[in-house]
């Protein structure tokens, strides 16, 4: 399957092309990395600080949601061609579950 | 040496270690079906034992604990391992053909699919041999599960574990193989509709089955080591079962209705010679069904005491649910509106399937409304409702896909004579026993009630019913019949029997080589086979030239993990017994049994086989070479 991995040997993607790809995905996979060490350290500081729990908690959540898609699409390749339908099942299931939840947390009676 | 030769006759061992071993789609699906039948009869003879019961007033045919544990078998029974084997099995043996497909994603997991499904059904009514079957019914609501003696529930709760873990494997595969493994020019809006039913059903097996693994999970823990989720006493709570088991038991009702609206999509338009009306919109319909199968699952707690809020917010989401299937039930009148109309046996069964679904469908509605559910609650209403819905969709859908699909699975056409008295006898005993039951649940008669009593004016509603349930065994038993005699006599129809098929599956040569497809074909559009036919064609485009196809070979590995299991099950259920020292070592056991088979199959390289373009040819030839 040439479109999820640039190494692949199909002969219309020349090597220069690939080669431009390859260093450029590696860029971003760099940048992301030193992102998500950054968001760790933060959230490692945001509690250390001490600040109200009513702002570390979403804001320690919100800096693992971020996580999690630059895991998915720098990482695992979610931005590739072909992933579609992983998508789609991911972000269905996401809403599903979303829903749910809501629903128990606002207006079931547990 | 020939690489066809695994196609050669064998004898009768051959052939049973051949099933045993099988990762042939096909044969899986005669598995599903043979397995599915077997436990369809099963809960058939409940079902006869419950009307026999029911019969008169004041019976005691059987006792009310035996009553308990039979109503619970029958509705498990038919629901996890009547239905939807039985819709695995057209799955199985069609989808792979309608997408252009040489077999399933993964085939190996197919065949462990359906030998956990197989075990675990069979761990479950051995339940009956044991000391006693479960009997909190089908939805086993914690607080009566958790109080009930004996070892019944924990058959429940590992059996359907074990076979849940076989049906959510299916779903994956099914879903891999669509995405995957369609052949060139089969788009999705290109798929039939049985192919997209099964894609959405296998979307929503793969979000349902988890919770009620979760909660199946949480109830072996209270019941077996001693946790306490739904214990009350222990500050657990005992309404987060039923959360769990229709988060899971809503999808759950749709999982099997669609695949048989997808197999009435396939019916109307072959014997109405006409293509599907509004083929987009029958998509659409079925994906917002799925999708809102999920926001409804609380419409069966309307009576725990949710609340005003919760209720009207579900019952605004049920209702929502009739519009997606108006849609369907209108295009399936319009597909046969000015049709060409062939009157078959499964036409017939499609046929009958509209007034009756809608039936089912309009008192769900009516429930849906939550001050009236309030009156319906647990009574016969309810009963009627839901068989109308299931033995009115599904079984309908079952019957009329087994005489459709016979030929393409078995090579051999079922008689339409006696189909025609087994439509007959079943669709009047079916309206026979259920109809019925509307009134006797408005007359104030409770649901899962072992008897009642003279003067109540139950009797002659009872009666009634208990006749109609008669006639519906009588069809079974004709269906039977006609089964045996069609394969005694061995006739096969060869390809496209019905003479209007329209779907690729209906272009292959029959009996189905065991490799599907000689050359992949090019589909062209909407019904491909249909296309080529206008065109005056006979045979699909190949859309590539012959070459070698890679097979796998056949496993005797899912058979023997599923069997850990079964084992391993035993010893978890016995472990907390007094003086049953062996439990735990069986426990460990089945366990070392299933992690040592996949060991086994990780660490042993299985890379298949090639059927050769030299053997394929020279089967074409006639095997002259």
């Amino acid at each position: 399957m040439a479109n999820l991995h640039p190494k692949s040997g199909d002969p219309k993607v020349t090597y220069e092309y690939r080669r431009k790809k390859n260093a450029e995905e590696m860029r971003m996979q760099v940048i992301t990395f030193t992102m998500m060490i950054f968001f760790t350290v933060i959230a490692f500081v945001a509690v250390g600080a001490g600040f109200s729990k009513w702002f570390i908690i979403p804001f320690v959540l919100l800096l693992a949601v971020v996580q999690v898609i630059f895991q998915l699409y720098y990482f695992m390749h979610m931005s590739h061609k072909g992933h579609e339908a992983p998508q789609l099942f991911m972000y269905s299931g996401v809403i599903v579950a979303f829903i749910t939840i809501l629903a128990f947390l606002t207006i079931i009676w547990l | 040496m020939s690489t066809i030769a695994h196609a050669q006759k064998r004898g009768f061992t051959g052939t049973i270690w051949e099933y045993l071993t099988t990762v042939d789609h096909k044969k899986i699906a005669i598995l599903y079906l043979l397995a599915g039948g077997f436990f369809f009869i099963v809960g058939g003879i409940e079902a006869m034992m419950i009307r026999i019961q029911l019969a008169v007033p004041n019976n005691d045919f059987v006792s009310a604990g035996l009553f308990n544990e039979i109503i619970t078998m029958h509705g498990t029974t038919m629901i996890f391992l009547a239905a939807m084997p039985l819709l695995f099995a057209f799955m199985n043996a069609v989808m792979p053909l309608q997408i252009g497909a040489r077999d399933v994603a993964f085939p190996f997991v197919n065949a462990l699919g359906f030998w956990l499904f197989f075990f675990g059904g069979v761990f479950l009514n051995l339940s009956w041999f044991l000391g006693g079957a479960p009997d909190a019914g089908w939805t086993s609501y914690a607080s009566l599960s958790l109080a009930s003696e004996g070892h019944g529930i924990d058959f429940y709760a590992l059996g359907l574990q074990i076979s849940g873990f076989g049906t959510l494997m299916g779903g994956i595969n099914f879903l891999v193989t669509i995405i995957n493994m369609r052949a060139p020019g089969m788009t999705y809006m290109r798929m039939p509709l049985f192919t997209w039913t099964t894609f959405v059903a296998s979307a929503l097996i793969l979000f349902a089955f988890p919770p009620l693994t979760v909660g199946l999970f949480m109830l072996i823990f209270d019941r077996m080591f001693g946790s306490g989720f739904f214990d009350v006493a222990m500050g657990g709570n005992t309404i987060i079962w039923e959360h769990f088991f229709w988060i899971f038991g809503h999808p759950e009702v749709y999982i099997l209705v669609l695949p048989a609206f997808g197999i009435f999509s396939e019916i109307f338009p072959t014997f109405a010679r006409k293509r599907l009306f509004g083929y987009s919109s029958m998509v659409f319909a079925t994906v917002l069904i799925g999708f809102l199968g999920f926001m409804v699952w609380a419409h069966h707690m309307f009576t725990t005491g949710l609340g005003p809020v919760a209720n009207a917010i579900f019952a605004v989401a049920t209702m929502a649910i009739a519009v997606p299937t108006g849609i369907k039930i209108f295009n399936w009148i319009l597909t046969i509106w000015g049709g060409s109309i062939k009157f078959t046996v499964p036409m017939l069964y499609a046929v009958a399937f509209i007034p009756s679904f809608v039936m089912g469908g309009v008192t769900g509605v009516m429930q849906a409304a939550a001050p009236a559910d309030y009156q319906f609650h647990d009574s016969y209403f309810i009963v009627a409702h839901f068989h109308y819905v299931i033995v009115g969709g599904i079984v309908l859908g079952l019957l009329g896909g087994a005489h459709f699909y016979w030929p393409l699975m078995f090579g051999t056409m079922l008689s339409e004579k006696l189909g025609k008295i087994t439509f007959v006898l079943f669709l009047v005993g079916f309206h026979l026993t259920f109809f019925i039951q509307h009134f006797l649940g408005l007359m104030g008669m409770p649901r899962r009630v072992w008897t009642f009593l003279e003067g109540q004016g139950l009797a002659t509603g009872n009666l009634i019913s208990s006749i109609g349930a008669a006639f519906m065994a009588l069809g079974i038993i004709v269906l039977l019949v006609n089964i045996v005699i069609t394969q005694k006599k061995n006739i096969q129809v060869g390809r496209d029997p019905w003479e209007d098929g329209r779907t690729l599956e209906w272009a292959i040569p029959s009996p189905v080589p065991f490799y599907n497809f000689k050359q992949l074909p090019l589909v062209r559009g909407l019904d491909p086979f249909w296309i080529e036919k206008m065109e005056g064609k006979t045979d699909m485009t190949p859309a590539e030239p012959v070459g070698d196809i890679h097979m796998p070979n056949n496993s005797f590995v899912p058979f023997v993990i599923s069997l850990g299991l079964f084992v391993a099950a035993f010893g978890a259920m016995y472990h907390a017994d007094e003086g049953k020292d062996w439990a735990i070592p069986v426990l460990i056991i089945g366990m070392l049994i299933t992690f040592g088979a996949m060991l086994y199959r990780s660490v042993k390289d299985d890379h298949g086989y090639h059927i050769h373009k030299e053997d394929l040819l020279d089967e074409a030839e006639g095997g002259t070479r």
